[in-house]
């Protein structure tokens, strides 16, 4: 039976197009699991009702609850909540959207990037554009260029800030930056079925080449500098607590927002092809599946999804700068991940804030064993935790489990 | 093609050709005396007699006059200082000695006559290094009155060298001769040059005054002068050339030594180490510790320090390679991904390691005397150490290939590279060629840590500069195949020279990106890539 089905899929091949009813082909590794009368993995809900519920919880507390308590309780209140603490929770945030971008393409579809970080600071550039035009004539040198373009002696804004002044180009580039370079990227190497770690290595490359490129003054944002000393965003200051309390409350959202669609992506046809890629791209290929407009469709996503979270970031952090698209930067996102556990949703939200907090702690406290321990983070979580966070539960559980079995017999 | 060693000075010429001039005291005393004058322009005239005699006693007293030795009296008596004061023309001992005397003061114009005089009377020398400091030292000077001895020392030398550096010099100066025809002759005779200067010299000719007139009356000599700049611009182009293949030859030998470790790892394991850079870093802290251990107790040998780093770094960092392969990476086989994150981890690991025992701060790697300095071809100026990297790495890659095809290790290497389950049930151990081959390619990225720290900066980042190129090298040359790193390295190093001066190094470092990604779309496996019939390839 499976060789007529070989077969079908073979004609469907050589016809190049996808066939509709993706999931009821055998592929897929859950397949076993499934009963033999039932070709149909059963779908599992959306969330479960403690999914539901701690998203609600969550929700409450980032949209509501602390930018409440921070903009209306009085500083000397017990129950304020600091601008610090605000500040660093809204970036932590901004990097757990990054880690769900990066569970996407890693997680999901197997494709290990190690060029995130280019799209992360993309859209942080886009936005900060925007930005650096707010701040109109309060700069240093109270010219309407901003200051390190008066610092270079250049007369007028260059080709790449046309428009920048627009709110909603802003937030169009902030989106179209990252994706068309994703996209075009991607379509090249994903075509000539770079996979694996050429794939890695190439983004990574990448990132190094961007990284230089926007080191360079004459490339228009700022050089080694990158864009600081932000005022306002539509007119309202950037540091009063209204404005710090609503890049909060919009980076939760599209902390959630993002969660929830790569929830529902998993879920789709399009999700279970991107689990086929994963676990084996060539059964897939041979079942008529053409991979790469998958590929290509998560990876730009991905992609578009990091230039967001970019966006949320920079007016929270207050810079940015070329060293957000170091390597180094981009391949901790992987550990964010890795470390939460991979291809599971709350996992890499999980291990980016455990990941950062363990960064903000250890920069303060030791700052000389941060990368003692992240280096020995990447070891060990490669090594020992293959699941992540996540899947700690399951793996202390088999141990146990493990150690009673052998004690019986003996 | 001109071979001349660089440093030679004008001071080292000054002196052989003192040692040389056998004191013939045969002066002018009418000349010497008239150094004792008060008035410049006679002491300068003076100077003018004097090397009118043209021999060594003139060259002579020339040079102790330079170098503020020759001495005025109270009375106008003009002497020199040797066991005991004499007189300058006789040589005779002074009796009694006087009380006080002082330097003839010589001002810059006498200073410059000096130095042309001087330099002019030592191309007659007997030595051949003194005449081509002369030579060199007299190449920028234009005074017509130099072309008599040029003419002379012409007529007697016989080393090409000299005599194109001689023919060249008084070309130079009868292009701006009144006689035309010796104009011609001479912007003919210049095409043979090498230098930018000598070519704006000619474009000089060719430019328009304000009054709407030549510069050069004569068309023939505008045409001459015409031509030899054409012919100049091609030599001038040439040695450009020539020297962006050095420096890409200089650059791809070193991504071929980082790249090579690299390749045998990947395409063993097939998973690419990114401590892989820590390597080399561990290599070049190895040729440090080697070096301060010389420098401690064999001072004397300090010179060959390097020779006993490259068993040094290639042993530590081998050694640290296989402990890696032995704790982690064995652990992560078939999960490739998971061991680029690990090994992201160790190198991270061992930066920080390096910076706790060393400090963050780059350490100081000096070169042995024999490795400073440089020969000049063809005006490019080649530096020994990037010499000696050229051929350290050829002779690395000379090893490592026979390592490869002739020894049991290398024919398990090469085995378990193309079919690993095969290898495996025809009884080669595996693991133990993992570790070995894991062992080697990092202690060739050892002996890249000794070539690098002969160039550049030593600190605990050094790895990281290289990284990405030679991955890059790589996945352009792919695995399995010497040849394909081998070409793949240098010609990135080439490329990326000949493309630098156009765009810059930024922009280079894209374009080779792009060019790689444009390369892989028609050769996914690299250029030189293992045929096999597996489909994960």
């Amino acid at each position: 039976m499976q060789q007529a089905v070989l077969k079908e899929n073979a004609v469907q091949a050589t016809q190049g197009d996808a066939p509709d009813a993706i999931v009821s082909g055998p592929a897929g590794p859950d397949v076993s699991r499934v009963s033999a009368t039932r070709y149909a993995p059963k779908v599992a809900p959306f969330l479960s009702p403690a999914g539901w519920t701690a998203l609600a919880i969550f929700a409450l507390i980032t949209l509501v609850i602390v930018p409440g308590l921070f903009v209306f309780v009085p500083e000397d209140s017990p129950f304020h909540v600091s601008a610090y603490t605000v500040t660093l929770a809204g970036k932590i945030m901004c990097y757990c959207i990054v880690a769900v971008a990066m569970n996407l393409i890693w997680g999901y579809a197997g494709i290990l990037s190690l060029g995130h970080g280019v799209f992360f600071a993309l859209g942080g550039y886009a936005f900060g554009m925007y930005l650096m035009r707010q701040i109109g004539r309060d700069g240093q040198y109270q010219s309407n260029l901003p200051d390190f373009m008066v610092f270079l002696d250049w007369k007028e804004y260059p080709w790449q800030w046309a428009l920048t002044d627009h709110f909603l180009w802003a937030m169009l580039l902030v989106v179209l930056v990252p994706g068309v370079l994703a996209f075009v990227f991607g379509f090249f190497a994903f075509r000539s079925r770079i996979k694996g770690v050429y794939f890695s290595i190439i983004t990574q490359a990448m990132t190094f080449a961007f990284m230089l490129l926007f080191f360079r003054n004459e490339t228009g944002f700022g050089g080694n500098n990158g864009f600081t000393d932000f005022k306002r965003i539509l007119g309202f200051p950037i540091t009063e607590p209204p404005m710090r309390a609503t890049l909060f409350a919009l980076s939760a959202a599209a902390l959630i927002g993002a969660a929830l669609l790569s929830r529902y992506l998993i879920r789709s046809k399009t999700g279970r092809i991107l689990t086929a890629i994963r676990d084996s791209e060539s059964r897939l290929m041979f079942s008529g599946y053409n991979p790469l407009g998958y590929k290509l469709f998560v990876w730009t996503l991905s992609a578009v999804i990091c230039g967001i979270a970019g966006a949320l970031y920079v007016p929270q952090v207050g810079i940015i700068n070329p060293s957000e698209m170091s390597p180094a930067n981009s391949i901790e996102i992987a550990v964010w991940v890795a470390v939460g556990g991979r291809g599971t949703i709350i996992g890499p939200i999980l291990g980016a804030s455990a990941v950062n907090g363990a960064k903000s702690f250890f920069t303060q406290s030791f700052p000389e064993y941060w990368l003692f321990f992240l280096g020995a983070l990447f070891i060990l979580v490669t090594l020992f935790m293959p699941k992540g966070i996540v899947g700690l539960a399951a793996q202390v559980r088999k141990m146990l489990r493990k150690g009673e079995a052998s004690e019986q017999p003996g | 093609m001109m071979l001349r060693r660089v440093g030679v000075k004008f001071g080292l010429a000054l002196f052989l050709a003192f040692s040389l001039a056998a004191p013939v005291h045969a002066l002018d005393a009418e000349a010497v005396q008239g150094l004792a004058s008060e008035d410049f322009t006679a002491r300068v005239e003076a100077i003018d007699s004097i090397a009118a005699a043209a021999d060594e006693a003139a060259l002579e007293i020339l040079q102790l006059l330079y170098n503020g030795e020759v001495y005025v009296t109270e009375e106008g008596q003009v002497i020199l200082e040797f066991d005991e004061i004499v007189d300058a023309v006789t040589r005779e001992p002074l009796d009694p000695e006087p009380d006080y005397y002082d330097s003839v003061i010589i001002n810059n114009l006498m200073r410059g006559k000096l130095e042309t005089a001087i330099a002019s009377l030592s191309l007659l020398s007997e030595d051949r290094e003194t005449r081509f400091a002369s030579a060199q030292a007299l190449e920028r000077s234009e005074d017509p009155k130099l072309l008599p001895v040029l003419a002379r020392a012409l007529d007697s030398e016989t080393d090409p060298e000299i005599r194109a550096m001689l023919a060249q010099t008084k070309s130079v100066i009868e292009l701006a001769s009144s006689d035309p025809t010796l104009r011609l002759a001479a912007a003919t005779a210049l095409a043979n040059s090498d230098q930018r200067r000598v070519r704006e010299l000619l474009a000089a000719k060719l430019e328009i005054t304000t009054d709407g007139e030549f510069i050069e009356p004569v068309e023939e000599v505008r045409e001459a002068a015409q031509e030899s700049m054409k012919s100049i611009d091609r030599r001038l182009m040439l040695i450009d050339y020539f020297g962006r293949f050095f420096s890409g030859l200089s650059l791809g030998s070193i991504l071929l030594l980082v790249a090579l470790g690299l390749a045998i790892t990947y395409g063993l394991l097939g998973v690419i180490n990114l401590a892989h850079g820590e390597m080399l870093m561990i290599g070049a802290y190895a040729t440090y510790v080697t070096q301060t251990i010389f420098r401690n107790y064999f001072p004397e040998a300090l010179d060959f320090y390097v020779l006993a780093a490259i068993p040094v770094a290639f042993c530590v960092a081998g050694l640290v390679g296989m402990l890696l392969e032995r704790t982690v990476i064995r652990w992560l086989y078939g999960r490739p991904l998971e061991t680029l994150l690990a090994t992201w981890g160790i190198s991270l690991f061992l930066i920080q390691t390096v910076r706790q025992i060393f400090g963050a701060q780059n350490v100081e790697v000096a070169n042995p005397s024999w490795m400073s300095g440089g020969v000049e071809f063809m005006n490019v100026v080649m530096p020994y150490n990037r010499i000696f990297i050229i051929i350290f790495s050829f002779f690395v890659l000379a090893l490592v290939a026979l390592m490869l095809s002739r020894t049991r290790l290398g024919l398990f290497i090469r085995g378990v590279t193309q079919n690993r389950t095969m290898a495996s049930c025809v009884g080669v151990p595996t693991g133990r060629v993992d570790l070995l081959a894991f062992g080697l390619g990092s202690g060739i990225a050892g002996l890249a840590g000794v070539a690098l720290s002969q160039i550049g900066n030593v600190g605990p980042e050094l790895g990281q500069a290289y990284i990405i190129d030679s991955f890059m090298v790589v996945v352009l040359g792919g695995v399995g195949q010497l040849a394909g790193t081998v070409y793949a390295a240098l010609g990135l190093g080439v490329f990326s020279k000949f493309i630098e001066p156009h765009i810059g190094a930024v922009l280079t470092k894209i374009l080779v990106l792009v060019v790689i990604i444009a390369v892989i779309q028609k050769r996914p496996q690299g250029l030189f890539a293992l045929r096999g019939r597996a489909l994960e390839a």
